[in-house]
């Protein structure tokens, strides 16, 4: 990034300053080489501005946030990319978040992330969003690539697993996979299998991509061509492996630590959310309830479709509250196949109410990631949705083949 | 000379009226400036840190919003300190300005929960007339405030 112009990024906000987070929000953009600025309007002009909107907001700072994006639609003020940033659990500057969102993607090619904040909100937090939002600010050629070519390795490493795929002429000649323990032994023992499964050596790759939480730790390690947040390459790997790469798409992500719900048009991602109030709303709750269960997380989701979610009322708000409703069913007799239906169905409600309603579901609609494979959570997911979900092959390697895909694209410069 | 807290904080007019009147104003002085270039129409003058919102917790619950929280850290010891307050309803930005509505709510409230002070509590005015008649009730209000603490001098 070294050497590179900034990318310029227009906030438009409400309560960063007295929340004490302005200062997160520039260490978080300078740490991906961008620019916050706030686009320069003139006091005269915010009256006409939201009056023109038609949303008559009462807090001045959300009428100027209308007055910024206006500017930026009508091109009176140039940009490369936009975060909207509000108080959480602020009603008035949610309904604004949502709708200059869609207003600024509907009439304008600007990438949009929308966040809420609290005075505990951190750099580190706001930095896979930063990370993704620039990426598609300054990267549209990189993620517009298609096909995979040479022999690339995509390593990711997430916060319950780590995954690996070796890619050859556009095609998955050899997959690694295991529970994430030292990232960096973890990576070492995928990348073992991966390459022994395709039957190559390291020496032999022309390129690596990572992602994933340890992703700059491995990137330094492995001397990856690409180091990239999951957003981006979770995106371009799912719509890659649907063979939906043209048009619009929505992908959902139930991660083990936090859920990425991604709006995709061709391939790119527009808007995102990512994150999760509790851990009732992630795979952990469902390894909790295999645990609990007495099964390997691999058998919940057969033994979920052979369950009724109805039976059982289980509400995973809270993973330690969603645990007590899980022990309490059991307790009553229930059985394990409909508390395993019930579990499916309170994590894919949570994600539904806590990330979904942020991004504008298009289908088709592609579950990826591991919890994709649980074929209980996906049918919950589907009947929340009302729709026909689709689960690619190789859905558990995303964010691998995603880096494998994404790094080709650097073989013609070594 | 009585502390007068004002409502929109940051105008400077309403500042500037209070002093020449005698009194201190109790705000937080901010030029709105005709362009905006900062995050907000009333961007705080100091650097506000997390733990700004956690002060703001005397006034208001951990619920309510952090920037809300966090201007209230603010506002907060001014309302308590005032001894009369100025409020403007639905002024113009250029007036003066506060950046969020539900702050504005909670210090008008905890301003008109002080029972014990004088509050003048005004409209903005829409014509000159109107104009004329806000600056007379102004003027009267801080006129009133020397009177009393004149009383209070002479006892």
């Amino acid at each position: 990034m070294n050497g590179e112009q900034p990318v310029r990024v227009a906030q438009l906000s409400c309560g960063p300053e007295h929340s004490g987070v302005q200062k997160e929000i520039y260490e978080a953009a300078a740490m991906v080489n961008a620019e916050m600025f706030f686009p320069d309007v003139a006091l005269a002009d915010i009256k006409k501005a939201y009056l023109d909107f038609g949303l008559e907001a009462k807090s001045a700072d959300l009428k100027l946030a209308i007055a910024r994006a206006k500017a930026l639609v009508d091109g009176s003020v140039e940009a490369d990319a936009v975060f909207i940033a509000t108080c959480f659990r602020c009603s008035e500057a949610a309904i604004v978040r949502n709708e200059l969102r869609r207003y600024i993607l509907n009439n304008s090619s600007l990438p949009v992330v929308s966040y809420s904040f609290t005075e505990r909100t951190k750099a580190g937090t706001l930095l896979t969003r930063m990370e993704a939002l620039t990426t598609i600010a300054k990267r549209r050629a990189l993620l517009a690539r298609e096909k995979q070519v040479g022999l690339t390795l995509g390593v990711d490493s997430g916060s319950s697993t780590t995954k690996a795929v070796v890619m050859k002429n556009d095609e998955i000649i050899g997959t690694g996979w295991t529970p994430t323990t030292g990232v960096i032994d973890s990576a070492e023992t995928v990348i073992t299998s991966a390459l022994e499964e395709a039957g190559i050596k390291l020496s032999e790759i022309e390129a690596i991509g990572t992602t994933g939480y340890g992703r700059y730790l491995i990137g330094d390690k492995f001397k990856a061509d690409l180091i990239q947040e999951e957003l981006t390459v979770n995106s371009k790997g799912a719509v890659y492996l649907a063979g939906q790469q043209h048009g619009e798409a929505t992908v959902i992500d139930i991660g083990g630590m936090d859920n990425k719900a991604i709006s995709v048009q061709d391939g790119i991602p527009g808007t995102f959310t990512m994150g999760g109030i509790c851990a009732g709303a992630s795979g952990r709750f469902l390894e909790m309830t295999a645990k609990r269960l007495g099964i390997e997380i691999t058998e919940l989701g057969p033994l979920a479709m052979e369950g009724f979610s109805k039976n059982v009322p289980m509400n995973s708000y809270c993973i330690v509250f969603g645990t007590q409703s899980l022990v309490n069913a059991l307790a009553e007799g229930h059985s394990k196949a409909d508390v395993a239906a019930a579990a499916c169905r309170s994590v894919a409600e949570q994600v539904f109410e806590q990330q979904l309603q942020e991004v504008d579901i298009k289908e088709p609609v592609i579950m990826v990631g591991g919890t994709s494979l649980i074929e209980g959570l996906v049918r919950e997911m589907g009947r929340l949705l009302q729709t026909e979900i689709v689960v690619p092959p190789y859905s558990q390697f995303i964010g691998s083949v995603g880096s494998a895909l994404l790094s080709s694209g650097f073989i013609g410069d070594k | 000379m009585s502390k007068v807290f004002i409502y929109p904080s940051t105008s400077l007019i309403l500042s500037d009226m209070v002093e020449r009147f005698g009194h201190e104003p109790l705000g937080v002085a901010i030029a709105i400036r005709e362009r905006i270039q900062t995050p907000g129409l009333d961007s705080p003058p100091l650097q506000m840190t997390p733990e700004d919102p956690k002060k703001g917790l005397k006034y208001a619950a951990v619920e309510v919003p952090s920037g809300v929280r966090g201007r209230m850290a603010l506002f907060g010891p001014l309302i308590e300190e005032a001894e009369a307050a100025i409020i403007i309803n639905d002024s113009d930005l250029a007036f003066g300005c506060m950046g969020c509505s539900r702050t504005n709510e909670l210090v008008k409230f905890s301003v008109r929960q002080r029972k014990e002070i004088p509050v003048l509590d005004l409209n903005y005015p829409s014509d000159e007339e109107e104009g004329l008649a806000f600056v007379q009730s102004i003027k009267e209000f801080l006129d009133s405030l020397t009177k009393k603490s004149g009383d209070r001098k002479e006892v």
